[in-house]
Parts: structure tokens; sequence; C-alpha cells
């Protein structure tokens, strides 16, 4: 590193865990919690717009509101649900699906720039708070505790020793891990995909202000490697939202479903 | 941590441990958010998958009825077609019949005309002979009388005069005879 010419009291920093705790703007409100209901607003207010004055044969806006609509709906709920109990939680599957999306794409919008899951919290909040519940909700109250219990953890088909190492797993993997890996898949990809472009943005800026000479040349390469990373986050992002709503959707299904 | 990693730095927060006012302003946002979708969007949209649905069952169906009273009438032209052809046909054979009929009868009141022509021919032709009989009898009577004078008169002798005498009469005879002749051989 000696041959960098650098400048002399200026010591590039890299973006850490304290670039996502963002100070408080009023009040103890976060600039994550404002983006959170900032996304309610978008979401609610867009459907809301789209399906104002809804026909049979569609607008523009409501057709594209029902192509929207129909991802969570058709692809996820009906698919993963089935055909005769997926209506009751199109609305859950379709919030998730669209509050992720968007919470997930402020990242990469200029001046948000903030993917609000990059918070674990926000992630919990959807997969602990909410899925968790309701799936174990909805396969209790159609089989009772202990069929649900029993359909869940024991598994028909296999041989009854098994059972002694299946249950286990089982029961770690629906009421543990499931919830868990859920929130952190989204968090993680979040928090990891913003730091990346924050390393390639504060790395261009460095050497664009500190770096003089041939390096001012370099800080373009790291530019251009914001702009790389910024769309293959926007694929990770819609990628991110569909697995959680899909996921969420299989959680519900499996819990549901008679034995599998 | 003797040796920290370059991005926990002294004071840097764990990104893993979540702030409790973060999950819970989460959880209220998308509970807001779900009351949102649940209440009035999800009810839009299906409402309109419903009707649009039965809009298009709804078509199929009138289209099904339609294309049914389409066949129930096409049915009953042909029946109406059948119907009327029958009676065409009947019509016909009734008109030939009747034509035969009109024939026949023509063909015998012509027959009984000809008869009656050819029997007033008949009667004529009898009535005119009978004349022609009377009126040549009397005429042959006058003939024979001068024949007979003739005969006397020119001496029986002479054979080639007899002969010739005859034909002479016989000559004189001809041309006023032919009618006569004629009526006779019938």
């Amino acid at each position: 590193m000696g041959t960098l010419v650098l400048a002399a009291n200026e010591e590039f920093v890299p973006p850490g865990a304290r670039d996502f705790d963002l100070p408080p703007i009023f009040a103890g409100v976060t600039k994550p919690m404002l983006l959170a209901f900032l996304s309610v607003v978008i979401i609610a207010g867009f459907f809301l717009l789209s399906t104002r004055r809804s026909g049979l044969v569609p607008s523009k806006l409501q057709f594209v509101a029902e192509s929207i609509y129909n991802i969570p709906r058709n692809l996820m709920a009906r698919d993963q649900i089935g055909a005769k109990e997926f209506r009751k939680f199109v609305p859950l599957i379709v919030s998730l699906f669209a509050f992720v999306l968007v919470n997930n794409l402020y990242g990469i919008i200029p001046v948000l720039q903030f993917p609000t899951l990059s918070n674990i919290g926000f992630a919990l909040a959807l997969s602990v708070l909410v899925v968790y519940p309701v799936y174990h909700f909805v396969g209790m109250r159609k089989y009772g505790v202990f069929g649900y219990l029993k359909n869940q953890l024991f598994p028909p088909g296999a041989p009854k020793p098994v059972y002694l190492l299946l249950a286990p797993i089982e029961f770690f993997s629906k009421f543990v891990v499931n919830p868990l890996t859920l929130a952190v898949r989204v968090f993680a990809a979040m928090f990891a995909g913003h730091m990346l472009i924050l390393v390639f943005a504060l790395a261009g800026e460095y050497l664009l202000v500190h770096g003089g000479g041939w390096l001012v040349a370099v800080s373009a390469l790291s530019f251009i490697g914001v702009i790389a990373v910024t769309f293959l986050e926007a694929l990770i992002m819609s990628i991110q939202a569909y697995i959680f709503a899909l996921l969420s959707a299989s959680y519900i299904g499996t819990a549901l479903a008679e034995a599998h | 941590m003797n040796t920290p990693m370059p991005w926990a730095a002294a004071g840097d927060p764990n990104p893993v441990m979540p702030h409790a006012s973060e999950v819970i302003v989460g959880f209220v946002a998308f509970m807001l958010l779900l009351f949102v979708i649940w209440k009035f969007v999800v009810p839009r949209f299906e409402t309109i998958y419903e009707e649009r649905t039965e809009k298009i069952e709804g078509g199929l169906q009138r289209a099904e009825q339609a294309q049914a009273e389409a066949n129930r009438l096409l049915e009953q032209y042909r029946a109406q077609l059948a119907e009327a052809r029958t009676e065409a046909a009947r019509i016909r054979d009734d008109a030939r019949a009747d034509a035969v009929a009109i024939r026949e009868d023509m063909l015998a009141q012509a027959r009984q005309e000809a008869d009656r022509v050819i029997a007033a021919g008949r009667e004529s032709l009898a009535a005119e002979r009978a004349t022609l009989v009377r009126e040549l009898r009397g005429e042959l009577g006058a003939l024979s009388v001068e024949l007979a004078s003739r005969i006397v008169g020119e001496a029986l002798a002479d054979e080639a005069r007899r002969a010739g005498t005859v034909e002479r009469f016989l000559a004189e005879l001809e041309p006023p005879d032919g009618q006569a002749a004629g009526a006779g051989a019938r």
C-alpha cells in the first residue's frame, strides 16, 4: 500500500454495521421505520388507485395491478395451499410479497436508498410475529393441536424407529428453524447487498476525492461497480421478495396438507 | 474477539440483534397494510375475477342457448319444407289425375262427336244414294226404252253394227253414269 498516494490524514474507513444503525430523525423514529410506513402508503395507494374504477375489461393501470396481484395469488397461494383453501390466505400472501418487494427495492431507489429489511427487526416482525403464528394456528384449527402435531412431526411412510430421529428433526425444523431462516434469508441478502453498494460507492468517492493522480481514474471502475451491483441487487431484491412470500405460502400449505 | 473483523470496529452494533422498536414498527406497519389489502384490495380483485368468470360462462351459456334455438328453427323449417314438398307432390298428382280425366273426357266427347258426324255423313250418303237410285231408276227406264227402240230400228242383222250401237249407247251413257255407277258399286 506504500505506493498508493493517499492524503495523509484521510484514512479510508470501510462501511460497517454501524451504517445500518441510523440515528433517529425525530423522537426515536428512524429512517427504516418511516420507510416501512411509506411502503404501506405506496402499496395500498397503488392497489386502491388502480382498482378504483375496476372494469371487466381492465385499464392499463388495472392490468398492471392485476399482473402483480396474480403473482402471489396464483403462483404462490393457489399453487402452494391448493385451490380449495387458498382464498383465505390471498390477502396475507399478497401483503407479504408487496411489503417485502417494496421495502427491498428502496435499496436501489435514489434518495431513499435503504432496504428496510436489512435491519433484522423488520424481517423478524414478518416471519416470527406474522407467518409463524399463522401457519401453526391454521394447522391446529384444522386438525386440532394433537392431530396437527402428529401430522407435522410424524409424516407417514417411515419405519417406526426412524421416528425417534425424524420427529425431533421435524419439530426443530418447523417450530424453530423455519421462522428464523425465513427472516435471516431476506435480512442477510439485503444487508450484504446494501453493504456491497456502500463499499463500491464509498471507495469510488474516496478515490475520486482523496486519491489524486491515476487513482481518480480507478474511481470510475468503482462507480461502474456500483451500477453493476445495483442491477444485481434489483434482481436479488425481487427474488427475495418472491421467496419470502412463496415460502410463507408453502408453510401454510404444509400445515394444512392432509399427509405428505 | 482478540482479532476484530474490519467491519466490527469498536462500538459497531451487532446487526443480527434486532431493535425491539423496529420489530414493533414493522409489525404495526405490516398489519396496517394487511388490513387495507384484506378489506379493500382483495375483495375488489376477487369481485372482478368472479364477474369476469361469470361473464364468460354466461356468454357460453347464451351461445349454447342460441345454438339450440337455431337448431330448433332449422328442424322446424326442414319439417315445413318436407311438408310443403309432400303437399306439392300431392297437388301435382291430383293435377295429373285431373289432366288424365279431362283428356279422357275430351277424348270421349271427341269420339262421340266423330261418331255423330260419321253417322250424319252415313245418313246423308244413304239419302243421296236413295235419291240417285230413284233418279237413275227413272232415267234407266227411259234409256232402256230408247235403247230398245234403236235396236229395233236399226235391224238386228248386222252384228258389227249392232255391237257398235251398243258401244255407242254405252259411251253415251258413260259421262252421266259416273255418279250412278259409283253409287251402284257401293
